[in-house]
């Protein structure tokens, strides 16, 4: 089903036209049709889903850094085997949202210089450090939570290749949740040591993972206009409450608790009542002072510009291949 | 069935010496291709090296299995009693040398497999489900060579430099591996020779010149000697296993 196919043979006038097209793009949202790449969209909208499918993607393969450091220590064949998939999971998320952010008019190369430059954002959480094993279980289970709880929601984005490819993207995503949340939980029934660890890592990142739903409403930029245009559902402030309300039972079944003396029921809200969130960090990790800003971001660019040159190769080898393959075609017709 | 078979320990089958050639070959391989993670040329081979070092791994298990606790012999063997070859020890370096090592190892397991699938020998099963999976691993080292030697003057005199380094740890490969029933050995190096020849004139590269195998090199890391870069690879592999002595993950 498309939202709005241009009809350019009607109409008397641009301004008509394109109040026309907007009324019905509107209308068609509004009835959540879902827009197709053809389709006529307003140029925000079409902005608006650039700035965050490239978020997305970008997220995506900066979030391959902190869980690819332990890959070569991970402490079993099967602990490791699965941390590979885990990781090569999520360069695939990476291809999915680069290519839907094509459909809209943009490559991939195009993207991933805006993100070099900074001109372009990833999900803050990856500037934290993975300093130990349990890590690797704590953004499995948080990070991932977290970032299921936000995603769910885009599988019925008003963006159709955006929507499908989040529905594959979610269900890998729910795989990695629950083997973060396994790992964590043959740490938390371990030995002494393994238990520290599993509860030193969920202390470090449980705060870090309830900023990821960004800010308050109140203080939220883009949210209004992408709830009407139906690329958002819920509301930050909703989305972290349904977090905090899964997260707590799963905490009290691995037998670890969350940093938060402020954390309890409100039988009369029916959720979980929890402490502020120091927005102060959180602003100033976003401004680029996280403890690993930099290494991600020079760790991305370095991989791209060691990698220039077969780049290079890989083009100047399709040039050669698809001259040849001219060349004979030519042969062919003479 | 037989009274006597009630009590005959399978493991006892299987050679020892073979399954940890092979299985140490197939693991330490995959650790060298999972340090790529992140640090690829492009989002398509990020996916591809990791899916080759998962296969690996994979054999690896089921190797290693056959003859012990996989976990103990990844993590708490050391450096001497390790038996792969030198050639999967190699650091990555750039991009070039990987393929490279792709390339030679890899030619060298689809024959290798591909004889053993064929036997009827205890690595049968195993060899006719990895010879499918080594078919890939070729087929992607082979692209990679045509693109690199026959791309850009940077990328030919790259992978001519890669081919002519790793050269020398090419010749252990077909020192013969206990336990491996009777392979003709020469053939498969013959084979072995051919197709890297036939591979290297498509992309335009020479075939690098020198030996294959020195007197330290031939056939050492069958029999536990390695080179300087393994005992650090094993440093960081085994550090986290060996700090939580029993400990389950």
């Amino acid at each position: 089903m498309t939202a709005v196919t241009p009809d350019t043979g009607h109409g008397t006038g641009h301004d008509t036209d394109l109040g026309q097209l907007a009324a019905a793009f509107d209308a068609a949202v509004a009835a959540d049709e879902r827009v197709e790449p053809r389709d006529w969209m307003p140029e925000e909208y079409r902005a608006t889903l650039v700035r965050q499918m490239a978020q997305h993607a970008h997220s995506e393969i900066i979030g391959m850094q902190p869980e690819a450091n332990w890959i070569t220590r991970a402490p079993s064949l099967r602990r490791k085997a699965i941390l590979m998939a885990k990781v090569q999971d999520e360069a695939g998320h990476g291809l999915y949202l680069y290519s839907a952010a094509e459909t809209l008019g943009t490559s991939r190369d195009e993207l991933l210089d805006k993100l070099h430059a900074g001109k372009q954002k990833y999900s803050s959480i990856f500037n934290y450090p993975t300093l130990t094993w349990a890590d690797v279980g704590a953004i499995g289970w948080l990070v991932d939570g977290a970032a299921i709880t936000n995603q769910v929601p885009i599988c019925r984005c008003s963006y159709g290749p955006y929507a499908r490819a989040m529905v594959r993207i979610c269900k890998e995503e729910s795989f990695h949740q629950r083997q973060g949340f396994e790992l964590l939980m043959a740490l938390s029934q371990g030995t002494e040591a393994q238990h520290a660890m599993a509860q030193d890592a969920v202390d470090r990142w449980w705060w870090p993972s309830l900023m990821m739903f960004g800010p308050p409403d109140d203080a939220s930029s883009h949210s209004a206009q992408s709830m009407a245009w139906r690329i958002k559902r819920h509301s930050n402030d909703e989305l972290r409450q349904r977090f905090v309300d899964i997260a707590v039972p799963q905490a009290e079944s691995l037998g670890l608790t969350l940093p938060d003396p402020d954390l309890k029921w409100n039988e009369e809200r029916g959720h979980h009542d929890f402490g502020a969130i120091d927005w102060a960090e959180f602003w100033d990790v976003l401004k680029g002072n996280g403890p690993c800003n930099a290494e991600r971001i020079g760790r991305r660019r370095a991989a791209h510009e060691e990698g220039a040159w077969v780049r290079e190769a890989a083009a100047a080898y399709a040039d050669k291949q698809a001259a040849k393959d001219n060349g004979q075609t030519e042969e062919a017709r003479v | 069935m037989t009274g006597t078979d009630t009590t005959r320990d399978t493991t006892r089958d299987i050679p020892a010496a073979a399954a940890l050639a092979l299985g140490d070959d197939a693991l330490i391989l995959s650790h060298r291709l999972g340090e790529w993670a992140g640090h690829a040329p492009v989002l398509e081979e990020e996916v591809a090296l990791a899916n080759i070092a998962l296969d690996l791994l994979g054999q690896a298990r089921v190797l290693l299995s056959l003859t012990g606790d996989e976990d103990e012999l990844a993590f708490l063997r050391e450096e001497r009693s390790f038996r792969n070859l030198q050639l999967v020890e190699q650091p990555n370096g750039d991009f070039a040398h990987t393929i490279a090592r792709q390339l030679f190892f890899s030619l060298y397991q689809h024959e290798l497999y591909g004889e053993l699938a064929l036997g009827d020998g205890p690595f049968a099963p195993l060899a006719a489900k990895a010879v499918k999976e080594t078919a890939y691993h070729r087929d992607h080292a082979e692209q990679w060579t045509l693109r690199l030697g026959d791309g850009t003057p940077e990328s030919r005199a790259r992978m001519r430099a890669a081919l002519d380094a790793l050269w020398r740890y090419t010749g252990e490969m077909f020192q013969p591996v206990e336990g491996l029933g009777d392979l003709d050995w020469a053939a498969l190096e013959a084979r072995w020779l051919a197709a890297v020849t036939a591979l290297l004139e498509r992309a335009g590269l020479a075939l690098p010149e020198g030996p294959r195998t020195g007197a330290w090199a031939a056939g050492a890391g069958r029999q536990g000697l390695h080179t300087e870069p393994f005992g650090r690879l094993l440093a960081e592999m085994q550090h986290l296993h060996r700090s939580h002595p029993g400990a389950s993950w």
